[in-house]
């Protein structure tokens, strides 16, 4: 079922491997749900989390998952390592392998350096996160929030709101969603809007009462506030009054819609407290849906034929 | 080739007789729950325990148990582990369960779902009902309650289908050369 000893991004996943995972993820939200959240597939196996950019939910997540599996995890972290000695980024890796880990968990701000470690590796590389192109495990337990409330993928409409253009999440969720046979909508300003994206399947919108009408899913992204001294936003509030996602504008969307938001929020930015705090959130669900798709991840992959 | 060995009445009475021997054995259902492992011990724990039911005139509790995350062979196994449902409806503290499977063949099953099961609470007893034993045990266990010892060469494959109102049951043995 699942081909590869990595999880690079959903690209690289077929519809069949993706329910695959969320399937088993769905085991693993029943263990969360236990007195003893604990379970011991992973005995003896270590996990190590390589970050070069900070992240603390993606990481506490991973972390967590890795030990509710019984795994021992290390923790690697740019600001504390040899990397600013000057290590090149292979011979970190390569130490990483000589202690052991059987699993290496990755971010970094540049595109495809998972890549290029899982052809410099046979540890098990998840990327956790490279640069602008995918963010796999975010998209993952998106669609698992989204299945399990609403039972379903297919035929949904879904609106992705924000900065597109500098978002890995957007673009593995991109994947995701559509190879799900999900209807994909894009809501953003023009300057943040990647020029070749409508290739992949979906629609684009600038205007936030046309892209809303009838959705079942909202996704709004984190706004990454320095794009504004970068000249893509004439100003937050702006884009607040422009793109916020507001209660007045949920109104446009199907009653039962949920909205989700992969972290961390910029209240008063792209989202609006009462919704965030709503009865139409998932945005708590999400983080711990997170860890039980990680679980299922670090799992399954222990389980490919290296 | 494939030979069957068990038809749909003589597993009705194999399982008759079995609900016997686990109220005479715990000298009524007080404080007893069945939980059937996935996938084949879970309509074997309904069926044993709606005997039970007519036999003793009361309810007893039924759950299933999915082992998967507790099995020791995830890096040796071909096919990937596929996750089913974990349902235990009672709490098992100072409780008699009683395990439910198919076939009881290694024991490696048996012995993860142990493990499972005590991450749910400490019962007072375990006991281990099965339908089918075939042999080959490579751990210390044994069933409490058998419902037929079928001799097989270790390649063999024992297969047995039941549904929940026992029409099509069925074991037969394959043997593969």
């Amino acid at each position: 079922m699942i081909q590869s000893k990595d999880l690079l991004g959903i690209k690289e996943l077929s519809p069949e491997e993706i329910y695959h995972i969320l399937d088993t993820a769905s085991g693993f939200r029943d263990v969360l749900s236990r007195d003893i959240k604990k379970v011991p597939p992973l005995r003896g196996k270590t996990v190590v989390n390589l970050f070069f950019e900070p992240s603390t939910r993606t990481r506490i997540s991973f972390e967590l998952a890795a030990k509710r599996l019984s795994a021992d995890v290390i923790n690697f972290s740019v600001a504390t390592s040899s990397v600013t000695k000057g290590e090149t980024l292979k011979d970190t890796a390569l130490t990483i392998k000589a202690l052991g880990a059987d699993f290496l968990v990755i971010r970094h701000s540049s595109a495809g350096v998972p890549h290029f470690l899982s052809r410099l590796l046979d540890v098990s590389i998840i990327n956790a996160g490279d640069g602008s192109n995918e963010h796999p495990t975010q998209a993952l337990l998106d669609l698992f929030t989204v299945l399990s409330s609403k039972k379903k993928i297919k035929g949904l409409v879904v609106a992705i709101i924000g900065d597109i253009s500098h978002s890995r999440v957007a673009r593995s969720c991109i994947y995701g969603f559509t190879k799900l046979g999900a209807h994909v909508r894009l809501i953003c300003p023009p300057t943040l809007m990647p020029p070749d994206i409508t290739n992949l399947g979906i629609e684009v919108f600038h205007n936030m009462e046309e892209g809303l009408k009838k959705a079942d899913v909202i996704m709004t992204l984190r706004l990454q506030l320095e794009r504004q001294s970068k000249g893509f936003l004439p100003s937050l509030e702006e884009y607040f009054y422009l793109y916020g996602l507001t209660q007045e504008r949920m109104k446009l969307a199907k009653d039962d819609v949920i909205v989700m938001h992969p972290g961390p929020m910029n209240r008063g930015v792209e989202i609006e407290s009462d919704v965030a705090d709503g009865p139409h959130s998932v945005i708590l669900d999400q983080v711990t849906n997170g860890l039980a798709v990680r679980m299922a991840v670090l799992y399954l992959l222990a389980g490919v034929k290296k | 080739m494939q030979k069957q060995l068990l038809d749909s009445s003589d597993i009705k009475r194999i399982i008759r007789r079995m609900a016997h021997e686990i109220v005479e054995k715990n000298k009524g259902i007080e404080n007893i729950c069945l939980v059937g492992i996935q996938k084949g011990g879970v309509i074997l724990a309904k069926r044993l325990a709606s005997q039970i039911e007519s036999i003793e005139n009361a309810r007893i509790e039924v759950g299933a148990l999915d082992i998967t995350f507790y099995r020791d062979d995830l890096n040796t196994k071909v096919e990937q582990p596929v996750v089913k449902k974990t349902d235990i409806p009672c709490t098992i503290n100072n409780k008699t369960v009683v395990l439910v499977d198919d076939v009881l063949f290694t024991g490696r099953s048996i012995r993860a779902a142990m493990d499972a099961l005590i991450d749910f609470g400490r019962p007072a007893y375990i006991q281990l009902a099965v339908l089918i034993d075939r042999g080959h045990r490579e751990l210390p266990i044994r069933a409490d309650y058998a419902g037929k010892n079928i001799p097989t060469s270790f390649h063999d494959r024992v297969e047995v289908s039941l549904d929940e109102k026992g029409k099509k049951d069925k074991v037969s043995l394959v043997n593969v050369p």
